[in-house]
């Protein structure tokens, strides 16, 4: 078959027809303009709820949890191996939070080649006093380079610096923790630890992650100053947190050491399961709405071409009658169908791509949200891909009907018709 | 070839169904060879287009053979018709069927890129040739709606014979034109007997256009009686 005649006929088949055809083609512009812009919205948006949760989550998280001792001791007797052992009111043992040897562990995990980097951590309940009430609250002693390596901690300081938490016994508070005790920047703050130690530090800075849970509860300072306020060595750490280069594997990871260190550990998905569904339903709906649009467009192409046809049965006689075959017929008005698609879909992705651009600098200010300042949008290549794809494979469903009752038009019923 | 023949059918009948089943070509046997200038008259409604359509393997359904340079067509798939009739059959309507889409060199030389037997030069050089011999080389970027109804039917014998086909075969192509242009279309189709032994099949009412051909087959209620 010779395609270069055939998409030449096609070509001034739509000439003739141009304004029809061009109304086809806006139609196909139009959905995947449109699906493209929402896509790329949809996902900007889980990757703004992703930052907002997953990123200040690790990867994998190496902690001791209190529980009870897996094996009690009558599981262990001889005796008893074969039975089944019921025991009731078994209370947790308290193993201490601490992570034994954590300097050795955060040394071996840092020559891991799957991992970027480890950051330890101590988390542990406080009490701030404030007058003649106590608030609790959660302290959290960190790393502070290696914490801001990986979770970008300065984005969600608000004042201040969090360098600031290289001094010794400076805080940063918690919006909410600070607007409820009335202090801001440069006051003092007294802390009251579980084992009742009281400690005096200066507020160096106040931070805002958005999720008001966390910012009424929660509070930096160093590793040393954490370790101080709670009067333990300068080896104590509760947390280690790890953040791998791929983060599927972190669900085999975070198994393999638990094993390994004989710790607890729990992956960022296990944390944030309900995040990912809401992620999945956003996808949804945007390929949803994208297809939909498609299938109306494609439908207005069906049109079209089947007006075409009827129009141009007297051409199709004349091919069919000079030696074109049914075959060749049907192929003029399938190219005819994916030249509309193509055109149009790559005005699509044009006006998709200016549609993503256009709402990517719409202001967008929330005050939970101190990092966002337009609509988040995602730029990814393969919507496009996607775009173009659904267009050509759309636009040929939609072509190959009219095309198929082009091919069988009699041309003889025709030219007798005159 | 032990014969001269550039068609014939053998036992041809046809029936239409629509709205009672009739019969209306009974029995066609005809044979026509190479260089002759034959026209088919009889009154209308007696089945001249009729047989004409399947001549030109456009229309399939019928009893019979066909055997172009006695070959039996008959049976064979739409794709090889489609093949055999851009090859073999120019065709010549009543009403000049041109694509409005092309211009008219661009319509005359389509046939011709079907086939591909000739590079796009060659077959412009050749279009040409043919619509100089018909006087119309002037014309040949013209759109079809800029010309005037001779003047299309020459552009659509120009385009029947862009492939050198075995046979041409017309419908009535004078019915619909003037005494001038008819005479016209009529020394255009003798000189391409007499010059290049072009074999010509012409349905026609006009009786001073048959008497001026080789031979006249006559037609009655869709037989052959002379
Ligand atoms: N599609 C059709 N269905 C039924 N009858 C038809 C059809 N086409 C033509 N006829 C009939 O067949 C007969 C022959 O028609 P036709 O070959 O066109 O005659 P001619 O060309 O000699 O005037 C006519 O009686 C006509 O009415
Ligand atoms: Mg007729």
């Amino acid at each position: 078959m010779n395609f270069k005649l055939i998409l030449n006929i096609a070509l001034h088949l739509l000439q003739a027809r141009l304004k029809q055809t061009i109304v086809a083609a806006i139609g196909v512009t139009f959905s995947i303009a449109m699906f493209i812009a929402l896509v790329s919205f949809m996902n900007g948006l889980n990757k703004l709820l992703d930052g907002l949760m997953l990123n200040r989550t690790p990867h994998v998280r190496l902690y001791n949890d209190i529980k009870p001792t897996e094996h009690q001791p009558i599981t262990l007797a001889e005796a008893y191996q074969k039975n089944t052992n019921f025991i009731r009111s078994i209370k947790p043992k308290d193993i201490g939070k601490s992570i034994y040897n954590g300097k050795a562990i955060i040394s071996y995990l840092k020559k891991d080649s799957r991992i970027i980097d480890v950051a330890p951590k101590i988390t542990s309940s406080v009490f701030f006093n404030s007058g003649t009430i106590e608030i609790s609250g959660v302290i959290n002693g960190i790393d502070v380079l290696s914490e801001e390596k990986i979770f970008r901690i300065s984005e969600y300081i608000i004042e201040g610096k969090v360098t600031s938490l290289l001094q010794n016994n400076s805080i940063i508070l918690g919006k909410g923790l600070a607007n409820k005790m009335l202090l801001t920047v440069g006051d003092i703050v007294k802390i009251t630890s579980p084992n009742g130690n009281l400690t005096s530090l200066k507020i160096v800075g106040i931070s805002q992650m958005g999720i008001s849970d966390v910012d009424d509860v929660m509070s930096y300072t160093s590793l040393g100053t954490a370790q101080k306020i709670l009067g333990e060595p300068t080896n104590y750490i509760t947390d280690i947190q790890i953040q791998l280069h791929d983060k599927t594997i972190a669900p085999e990871l975070s198994k393999e050491f638990r094993h390994k260190f004989n710790l607890d550990a729990i992956d960022y998905k296990t944390v944030n399961s309900q995040f990912e569904t809401g992620s999945k339903v956003r996808n949804v709906i945007s390929y949803a709405v994208g297809i939909v649009l498609l299938i109306v467009a494609g439908f207005g192409i069906y049109n079209i071409l089947n007006m075409m046809i009827y129009e141009k049965m007297d051409s199709i006689a004349i091919l069919k009658a000079t030696g074109f075959s049914g075959n060749d017929v049907k192929w003029i008005f399938i190219s005819l169908s994916l030249i509309i698609g193509f055109v149009g879909g790559m005005f699509g992705l044009l006006f998709g791509f200016v549609f993503s651009s256009i709402i990517d600098v719409i202001p967008f200010r929330t005050s939970s949200l101190p990092t966002i300042t337009t609509y988040p949008i995602y730029y990814d290549s393969v919507f496009y891909v996607i775009g173009i794809v659904f267009a050509l494979f759309t636009t040929t469903i939609a072509g190959y009907f009219p095309a198929s009752k082009a091919s069988k038009v009699d041309p003889v019923e025709i030219i007798r018709g005159k | 070839m032990e014969n001269n023949k550039v068609l014939e059918t053998i036992g041809l009948t046809k029936y239409f169904y629509d709205p009672v089943k009739f019969k209306v070509l009974t029995s066609i046997d005809l044979s026509i060879d190479h260089g002759e200038f034959v026209s088919i008259v009889g009154k209308s409604g007696c089945g001249k287009s009729t047989l004409l359509y399947l001549l030109s393997t456009m229309d399939t359904d019928y009893e019979g053979q066909i055997l172009i340079h006695n070959e039996l067509v008959t049976g064979k798939a739409d794709k090889v018709l489609a093949q055999i009739r851009n090859e073999n059959i120019g065709f010549v309507f009543q009403f000049h069927y041109l694509l409005i889409e092309y211009n008219v060199l661009r319509n005359v030389m389509l046939p011709g890129m079907k086939l591909a037997k000739y590079s796009e030069q060659e077959l412009e050089h050749r279009a040409l040739e043919h619509l100089k011999i018909l006087g119309m080389e002037d014309q040949a970027l013209k759109m079809p709606n800029q010309l005037s109804g001779g003047q299309k039917q020459r552009v659509a014998i120009a385009r029947a014979l862009i492939n050198d086909p075995l046979i041409i075969m017309g419908d009535e192509p004078t019915g619909n034109l003037d005494k001038r242009n008819s005479d016209l279309v009529f020394d255009i189709f003798r000189e391409l007997t007499v010059e290049k032994k072009q074999t010509l099949l012409i349905v026609t009412h006009d009786t001073d256009f048959a008497n001026k051909t080789n031979r006249i087959i006559t037609m009655e209620d869709g037989r052959i009686v002379s």
